[in-house]
C-alpha cells in the first residue's frame, strides 16, 4: 500500500516545466502553420518547445523532392497520393487543387508573414525540438533518409507522453 | 535611461517574426540593457507585453506614432 501511495504521489507531483509540447497529427497546411508559429514563439519566449510529428503530420518533415517512399505497394501508392514536405501541404478547406494554398502563401508573402517552409527553418534555428514518430515511419515506410536534417531520433508514444507530462502546455493539432 | 539602447526594426513584419527577432536580438544584450522595438504588426501591441511577461524582461514603454508601435524593453 505505501508503495502505491508513493507511486501516485510521485506521478501527480511531477513538476511542470515552462514547456510546450505539440502533437502534430495533421499535415494540413492550416494546422501545421499555427503549430509552427506557436512552437517557434514558445522557443522565442524562453520556453522549452517540442513538436512530436505523427500520422499525417509526419509528412511535413519529408525532404523536398522525395517522392515515392516505402517498400510495400500500398506505402508507395500512399506517398504518391500524399506528397510530403511543407510545400505540398493542402488546406483542410478551400484547397481547390492547390490554388488555395498558393493564394494563402501569396497573401502571407504580401503581409511579410513567414510561410510554413520558412517557419520550419526558423523553428530549427530557434532550437525547437522536432521529433518524428517511429511507428508512423514504419507504417508509412519512411526512413530517416526521407526526412529533413536536424530532427531528433524517432521515438514512440511513451516518450511523447513523457514530454507532455512535464509540459505546462500540451496541444494536439 | 540605461546606458545602452539597441534598436530592432521589425516594421512590416508579421507574426511571429517580431517576437522571434526580438528574442534573437535580446540574447546579444547584457542584463539591464534596453531594446527598442519598432513594429507595425498590430498584434505586437499585445504580443510584446505578453512576451515580456513570459521571459521576465521588463516593458518600460509602449507607444504609437504614425502607425509605428514603439516598445522599450529592459533585459531581465
Amino acid at each position: 500500500m505505501p508503495d502505491l501511495v508513493d507511486v501516485v504521489t510521485t506521478s501527480a507531483a511531477k513538476e511542470k516545466k515552462n514547456k510546450l509540447t505539440i502533437i502534430a497529427w495533421s499535415g494540413d497546411l492550416d494546422k501545421i502553420w499555427p503549430t509552427l508559429i506557436l512552437s517557434t514563439t514558445a522557443a522565442a519566449s524562453a520556453m522549452e518547445s517540442c513538436v512530436f510529428f505523427t500520422f499525417w503530420g509526419l509528412f511535413t518533415l519529408v525532404k523536398p523532392g522525395v517522392r515515392i517512399t516505402g517498400d510495400h505497394w500500398m506505402q508507395k501508392m500512399l506517398s504518391v497520393m500524399n506528397p510530403g514536405n511543407t510545400d505540398k501541404a493542402k488546406l483542410s478547406k478551400l484547397n481547390f487543387a492547390g490554388a488555395g494554398p498558393m493564394m494563402m502563401k501569396k497573401l502571407a508573402a504580401t503581409n511579410k508573414a513567414p510561410n510554413p517552409t520558412e517557419l520550419l527553418e526558423l523553428a530549427q534555428e530557434m532550437g525547437v525540438r522536432l521529433i518524428p514518430c517511429q511507428m508512423t515511419m514504419d507504417l508509412l515506410g519512411l526512413t530517416t533518409d526521407d526526412l529533413i536534417d536536424g530532427l531528433e531520433e524517432p521515438v514512440g508514444a511513451a516518450t511523447a507522453l513523457l514530454e507532455m507530462n512535464d509540459s505546462s502546455i500540451q496541444l494536439f493539432i | 535611461m540605461a546606458d545602452t539602447v539597441t534598436t530592432l526594426d521589425v516594421r512590416n513584419q508579421s507574426c511571429p517574426l517580431p517576437i522571434v527577432r526580438a528574442a534573437q536580438k535580446i540574447k546579444e544584450l547584457e542584463t539591464g540593457d534596453v531594446l527598442e522595438i519598432l513594429a507595425t504588426d498590430r498584434g505586437a501591441l499585445s504580443d510584446v507585453p505578453s512576451w515580456c511577461d513570459t521571459t521576465g524582461n521588463q516593458l518600460l514603454e509602449k507607444g504609437e506614432e504614425d502607425g509605428v508601435f514603439r516598445f522599450l524593453v529592459r533585459k531581465g
